[in-house]
């Protein structure tokens, strides 16, 4: 029985509709169970259960007013925004200059960079904090700044170079062709192209520099210039030992949110247009 | 090779472009490593890093009275070892047969794509310290919501103590792991299958390609660069690995991995000689297996050619 | 003109010397609900006695996070970072060059403490710290079922083991499946330390390592200990007992799933808070004694210590004895719910009636037994380290007592080397 369009086509889209379920229920459901806990409070939160039972918004309160958590997602923002903001810009540049012009030391330069990255995060931790005292940004966001750039530079030039790497050489040829200087090629060529390549890059940076813990705990001291996870990881019961689960996921729940806004925003972008005329004409 | 002016120009314009990556990283890494290098070759303590003396190689390796001492020599560093490439290799297999079937779904055109995509960006978004804990108690052996899960969907009743034996830790690390970075992966991945242009599928359908074909002869080959930068960073990333280890673990030894055991030297033992030891030879290993990929990936440009 | 000059200059210096002796102190505020109250009542106090002023940092709830950010302050030799900080009971004698020598300034104090707690500060016959509150392992059980199956509390392990089994079986024909004898910390952490210098010290097995620094853990008395409690995993002890820190195994008693729990006092308050369905089921009881009828809880709790690149050293010594003089541990009870480590308070009418459970605890706190960080100074992790491991082994089946203790003999030797240092 030779299989219609109709049926191809039905076919095509159960497996995308099963896809995509499994894979939100997958992805989500830990995330939902947080919301459920928030929502929970004493002796509920020890017991699994799917559903809310009661919507306690005192976890919430407790969160937000008496362990400041707003103040810390404040500060999380800024650091990662100017953060993904500098490797960026840094980025474009130099990855244009590693993809496309062959010059001697380029594959040296780039496994440097990325050796940068191979280091266990404990092991550079001393001598970061030397050089955040030496430059007097101990208990500033700047020191966050300075050090998340050793991990967040490497990530974005070579992610870029790559992308750049693909986008076919005529484009640039043509550019030539028509007489434009490098930075306008850089710019009215390639950056739209890589449009997506940024947007992915960017978000997957900024969300690097967001979850960072170990840092943010050492070089910030004072409590209105924490940052989300050292924020979380202040806050306890009345003894040491007890951990006060139900404030913990409600504020999780907080500093999750602007992140899952930020991705709606620029999800659209995640897809490229690669129909623009660019490469068609 | 023909050294016109243009090339010479832009050789030079190439340099004044990589330059401030090149100064900001220098500026931001180079103390750090410098140390950390450094203090390899001493025997400081934490607490005191200023006074120390030079000790050569002996945090690596080095034998006296007989017995040996060293990094190389401790029987807990090469369980950590095997512990942490085994769970690289099994965590990124995972991660990169699931990111890619994600991938591919999102790349298709449906109602509600918008809400899918960001949905699968959850995990990645919630802070890494949350999370962890969050697994925690979801494998807690009586009250735990995967124990109940199994109990209710397959009637599997037993409470499988995934956090207490050892075996059972090691897979509870992977599927947290898997959950958390598998959006990382299919992320990198779509944006790769995005630069594929349309017009080759169209071709390829039109010659009668199955879909598996189209797969392997046009998709694959397109974006094997993108998934080779992807999987270096998320093999650099797992070879790393050390918070899940300890909140779901603890100092356990064995379920410990290379960057569990150099924080325990730093940090417990306060060890500055040994844990930077340790560290250095992390990056050695990180490094030899990253060269290998590039190796793999640089055949793999020859070839297209 | 010269005259008006000099009189400014000697105006001026005079303000500067005045300006000079009003320092910031910065301590350490406990994160814990009703800190902040704590923190306001201590620093009004400090700024009325002295003209300093104070100023509060915070740390991390984690101990080991803690520790971590306190060693890399040090490390920076930073005097700016922290006055006064809470040092926990493992941590003396290995900061014990950070810390003040506080011996001239608190001595005399001694006596009205609690004798194990200010031993344990107490580095090479110096005071390092001062108890600021205490805690120690206890047994919890559930007063309901001993009452319903006709037992009493045990007061050596055998009778624990006998009862854990006879109710758990009881309990789970009547239906309650899930039903367990004995709940512990068996995670391989810190808290499995403590579990085993209970078992091993109540059978007269020693503290794994004495006052004088002799390693004595192997010997058949210890390995006997480990034997027993290996003996209740998968029985009487879930084996997931093995992954549980404090809060885990708080879960499973709590939710009556336990007959018997051992933890720390802080369960006592969360069992009986409104929602608990333990409330007044629970009792509290001195660890079991082991073989040789000795009963031990260990020590833990909190100490205040003061940065030994302190500044102002008398302002600080000021700042302490305000801390830990009666008035400031009633102020502690009642805002923080940390129990005091003055013993004249447990006499006192006042604070046992807001506080009825410390009648509970007195004797247990008063015996309890430290496990050896002061003789071992800063290779107490290591020490530690071993031991949870190798005990972690026994429970696990994948070692027996004796091959366990003397393993442990051999590590905690290497790492002794020549001495404790």
């Amino acid at each position: 029985m030779k299989i219609t369009r109709r049926q191809r086509k039905f076919g095509h889209s159960l497996v995308i509709f099963v896809g995509a379920t499994c894979a939100v229920l997958f992805c989500v459901f830990p995330f939902y169970y947080a919301i459920i806990t928030s929502l929970r409070t004493g002796q509920e939160l020890f017991l699994p259960a799917y559903l809310p039972s009661g919507y306690h918004w005192s976890n919430y309160v407790t969160a937000l007013v008496d362990n400041g958590i707003a103040r810390s997602l404040l500060n999380s923002v800024l650091v990662a925004t100017i953060t993904v903001g500098i490797c960026l810009l840094v980025s474009i540049t130099a990855s244009f200059a590693l993809a496309r012009v062959p010059f001697r030391g380029r594959k040296f330069l780039l496994f440097t960079i990325l050796c940068v990255s191979m280091f266990p995060q404990v092991a550079v931790l001393t001598g970061m904090f030397e050089l955040v005292r030496f430059l007097g940004l101990y208990d500033s966001l700047g020191a966050l700044v300075l050090s998340y750039t050793t991990f967040s530079l490497p990530f974005t030039v070579w992610v870029l170079t790559t992308f750049m790497k693909s986008i076919p050489v005529e484009l640039e040829e043509a550019a030539i062709v028509d007489g434009a200087k490098t930075w306008t090629i850089i710019r009215r060529v390639f950056a739209p192209i890589l449009a997506p390549a940024l947007v992915t890059t960017g978000l997957l940076a900024f969300i690097g520099a967001w979850n960072e813990f170990m840092f943010a705990l050492t070089f910030i001291i004072s409590g209105d210039k924490r940052t989300v996870p050292v924020a979380i990881s202040m806050f306890s019961g009345a003894s040491t030992f007890e951990l006060p689960w139900g404030s913990i996921m409600a504020a999780s729940v907080v500093v999750t949110l602007p992140i899952i806004v930020l991705v709606l925003i620029f999800q659209k972008r995640i897809v490229s247009g690669l129909t623009s005329g660019a490469i068609k004409g | 090779m023909a050294h016109t002016g243009y090339q010479q120009r832009r050789r030079r314009i190439a340099w004044i472009l990589v330059a401030p990556a090149l100064l900001l990283l220098a500026l931001a890494a180079g103390w750090p490593l410098v140390r950390t290098f450094f203090f390899s070759f001493t025997n400081a303590m934490l607490d005191n890093p200023s006074e120390y003396q030079m000790v050569g190689l002996a945090n690596y390796y080095a034998t006296h009275d007989g017995s040996s001492s060293g990094v190389l020599v401790d029987p807990l560093w090469w369980q950590a070892v095997g512990n942490t490439l085994w769970f690289t290799v099994v965590s990124v297999g995972i991660e990169l047969f699931l990111g890619m079937l994600l991938a591919l779904l999102m790349n298709q055109k449906f109602r509600g794509q918008g809400l899918v995509r960001t949905a699968i960006l959850v995990p990645w978004a919630i802070p890494t310290i949350v999370s962890a804990k969050m697994w925690g108690w979801m494998f807690h052996d009586q009250y735990g919501v995967v124990n109940d899960l199994l109990a209710k969907i397959f009637g599997y009743q037993a409470h499988l103590a995934w956090i207490a034996e050892p075996s059972l830790s090691m897979w509870a690390v992977v599927i947290a792991d898997v959950w958390k970075t598998t959006p990382f992966m299919a992320l990198m991945l779509l944006a790769a299958l995005q630069l594929i242009p349309n017009d080759l599928y169209e071709a390829a359908r039109v010659d009668g390609a199955s879909p598996w074909q189209r797969f392997k002869r046009i998709t694959l080959p397109l974006i094997m660069p993108a998934m080779i930068v992807a999987l270096i960073f998320r093999v650099m990333d797992a070879m790393r690995i050390f918070d899940l280890i300890f909140v779901l673990t603890s100092n356990s030894e064995a379920t410990m991995s290379v960057s569990g055991y150099a924080r325990e030297q730093i940090i417990s033992y306060q060890d500055m000689g040994m844990g930077s030891a340790a560290s250095v030879l992390v990056f050695m290993m990180v490094a030899g297996i990253a060269a290998c990929f590039i190796r793999v990936s640089r055949l793999n440009e020859k070839e297209k050619r | 003109m010269k005259k008006l000059t000099l009189s400014f200059i000697t105006l001026a210096l005079a303000g500067v010397s005045n300006a000079a002796f009003a320092d910031t102190l910065r301590m350490e505020c406990p994160i814990s609900p009703g800190g902040k109250e704590y923190c306001k009542y201590v620093k009004d106090r400090f700024e009325k006695q002295t003209s300093n002023k104070l100023e509060f940092i915070e740390f991390p709830a984690a101990s080991d996070e803690k520790l971590a950010l306190l060693q890399q302050l040090f490390a920076a030799k930073d005097e700016k970072a922290v006055d006064l900080f809470q040092s926990d009971t493992i941590w003396v004698g290995l900061l014990d060059k950070q810390t003040l020598d506080l011996t001239d300034a608190v001595g005399d104090m001694k006596g009205d403490f609690f004798p194990g707690p200010w031993a344990n500060d107490t580095v090479n016959g110096k005071v390092k710290a001062v108890p600021a509150y205490l805690d120690t392992g206890v047994l919890y059980y559930r007063k309901d079922l001993l009452e319903k199956y006709n037992e009493q509390p045990p007061k050596t392990w055998e009778e624990l083991t006998r009862i854990a089994t006879k109710i758990q079986e009881e309990e789970r024909k009547a239906g309650h499946k899930n039903f367990w004898g004995m709940i512990f910390q068996g995670k391989s952490y810190e808290g499995l330390t403590c579990n085993a210098l209970e078992w091993i010290d109540s059978y007269g097995g020693g503290t794994f390592i004495d006052e004088k620094g002799n390693v004595t853990v192997n010997n058949p008395k210890a390995a006997a200990a480990l034997d027993m409690v290996a003996g209740w995993m998968g029985k009487i002890t879930p084996k997931g007992a093995l992954g549980y820190k404090e809060e885990e195994s708080r879960a499973v008693f709590q939710n009556g799933d336990a007959l018997f729990m051992r933890n720390w006092p802080y369960a006592y308050l969360l069992s009986q808070g409104a929602d608990s369905p333990l409330k007044g089921k629970v009792g509290v009881a001195p660890l079991p004694a082991g073989l040789d009828g000795k009963s031990a809880n260990a020590l833990g709790g909190w100490q205040w210590s003061v940065n030994a690149n302190t500044k102002n050293k008398d302002a600080a010594i000021a700042l302490l004895k305000i801390l830990t003089d009666a008035d400031s541990q009633k102020m502690q009870l009642k805002y923080l719910g940390f129990a005091p480590t003055r013993s004249a308070l447990y006499e006192d009418k006042a604070v046992l009636e807001t506080a009825p459970h410390l009648t509970m605890f007195k004797d247990i706190f008063a015996n309890a037994v430290p496990r050896p960080a002061t003789a071992t100074k800063s290779q107490y992790p290591r020490v530690s380290n071993a031991i949870f491991n190798v005990t972690f082994k026994v429970l696990n089946g994948s070692s027996d007592g004796k091959t366990a203790v003397a393993d442990l003999q051999k590590r905690l030797e290497r790492v002794k080397g020549k001495d404790w240092h």
